[in-house]
């Protein structure tokens, strides 16, 4: 087995089995602020023991280990086809050792032939840049917030959203109502303002490779984020939907250009079990250092 | 309020239960999804050694390895999203005799109706945490149309111990996911 692929394995094994630390610290301010005997500060206790055991034991935290996303920024000079087939041989090994379900049906036969490959799984982004560097990041997205994403066209009549942000802010906060605690909350979103039907969807979930603390550097967003992030939680949706204070962990909104004639806003919910990690890689295929 | 609940389940027991107690499940689960409730609502008949009557079905598709002995070992077991069952499952639950559903974010009116008709209650267990859901399974007992359905949609029997859920549903009408939706549709409006 190569280094590449070894490596690749291990960036698997960690995104299913470990929370990145700014995911966990917004669970455990969630934890505080709920109600002694409450089943939402109930239903959070078991979050967190969750996340301890599925570290120490080096298991899925969650059984559905999702779509599997890369994003792989790289040089100029990286042989992209050679690193696909290594990311799969990767895919296919970590499947093997149970680090990722058995995820991957043929839509058309109803198949899931246990390697979870097959087209367009796994999911590779590359991104060339000018660096000698390979940094590759991996998010491990579940079916059951991947189905309460919505993408909605400006203007909408019946949530009187207009084609500006405070129409953007109705139908995000539509999302959240409509989702409840189907998408496993409280929930982290990505959120794409413009672009197209794709490029909206593809945006919004790029946004879950920011930290849940960073601040968005456009000031209009940033306050929209903040915006949403409290009225969120506001509204008593409270974790699994369960009622109380923590239905969302973070907002992340991006802005992407659009044509006149169109004018989406496309959210993606994240769970809980938000499976996002990443490394860079010498030459060789070793890992250098960890990105979260 | 925290009931112990054990299989065979009884119409009683499950009566007792209201919207937001607390359950703690032993005894026989069988795991049932997409694939499961279309097959059984289309006509299918249940494999030989499935017997829901008085029984538990687990919305799960759960992460289950060959140990060097040979032995299935249930290595992340939580549950999934349910309302994607609610077009057949208020039937199901009626015509193999089905007292308790075990899945996560809830299910609507015909589910609801038939948990009242029948005496069945809806669970929901905590979804993502599938390691401490896990180890409240003490033995896969068998599993069943693995070939069929692959192994995240086959239908799983386990053994558990002490597996942790809420009351989201009950017999008699209740419903916390209604509650909650026109409550957070209220607090919405108000801050539209």
């Amino acid at each position: 087995m190569s280094r590449l692929t070894e490596s690749l394995i291990e960036l698997i094994r960690r995104t299913s089995a470990e929370i990145p630390g700014d995911v966990q610290s917004a669970i455990l301010r969630g934890l505080e602020q709920e109600k002694e005997g409450t089943i939402a500060k109930s239903a959070l206790e078991i979050i967190e023991r969750n996340i301890e055991l599925a570290k120490r034991k080096s298991q899925p935290i969650c059984q559905d280990t999702g779509s599997i996303l890369f994003y792989v920024d790289c040089p100029v000079d990286l042989n992209q086809v050679e690193f696909e087939q290594e990311a799969r041989g990767a895919v296919k090994e970590a499947t093997r050792l149970g680090y990722l379900r058995q995820n991957s049906v043929d839509s058309i036969t109803g198949k899931n032939d246990g390697t979870n490959l097959g087209p367009g799984s796994p999911n590779l982004h590359f991104h060339q840049h000018a660096s000698g560097d390979i940094a590759v990041r991996l998010v491990l997205k579940g079916g059951g917030c991947e189905n309460v994403g919505t993408q909605f066209s400006l203007p909408n009549t019946p949530l009187k959203a207009n084609r500006d942000l405070d129409g953007c802010r109705k139908v995000i906060l539509e999302t959240v109502h409509q989702a409840q605690g189907k998408g496993c909350g409280p929930g982290v979103l990505g959120v794409c303002i413009g672009g197209d039907r794709a490029s909206g969807y593809e945006f919004s979930k790029r946004e879950f490779l920011r930290k849940l603390d960073d601040l968005n550097p456009d000031p209009k967003l940033d306050e929209l984020e903040q915006d949403i992030l409290k009225t969120a939680n506001e509204l008593g949706i409270g974790p699994m939907g369960f009622g109380g204070k923590t239905t969302l962990l973070g907002v992340k909104i991006a802005a992407a250009n659009r044509v006149p004639a169109s004018y989406f806003v496309s959210v993606s919910y994240m769970c809980w079990a938000f499976r996002r990690n990443g490394a860079t890689l010498a030459g060789n295929g070793e890992i250098t250092d960890w990105l979260y | 309020m925290t009931h112990n609940l054990s299989t065979p389940t009884s119409e009683e027991a499950v009566r007792k239960l209201k919207v937001s107690d607390q359950v703690l499940i032993s005894g026989v689960v069988f795991t049932g999804r997409d694939a499961v409730h279309k097959y059984l609502h289309e006509g299918g008949t249940l494999p030989d050694g499935v017997n829901l009557d008085g029984g538990i079905l687990y919305h799960c598709g759960p992460v289950v390895l060959k140990d060097d002995s040979g032995e299935w070992q249930v290595t992340a077991a939580g549950p999934t999203t349910s309302i994607r069952e609610e077009p057949y499952q208020g039937d199901i639950i009626k015509q193999f005799g089905i007292r308790v559903v075990i899945g996560k974010g809830g299910m609507a009116d015909k589910t609801l109706a038939a948990c009242q008709e029948h005496g069945a209650v809806y669970l929901h267990a905590i979804g993502g945490a599938a390691q401490v859901l896990a180890e409240c399974i003490t033995q896969v007992r068998n599993v069943h149309m693995l070939e069929e359905f692959g192994s995240p949609e086959a239908i799983w029997e386990f053994e558990v111990r002490d597996f942790p859920a809420v009351v989201t549903m009950d017999s008699h009408g209740g419903s916390l996911h209604k509650v909650i939706q026109a409550q957070s549709g209220d607090a919405l409006a108000k801050r539209r």
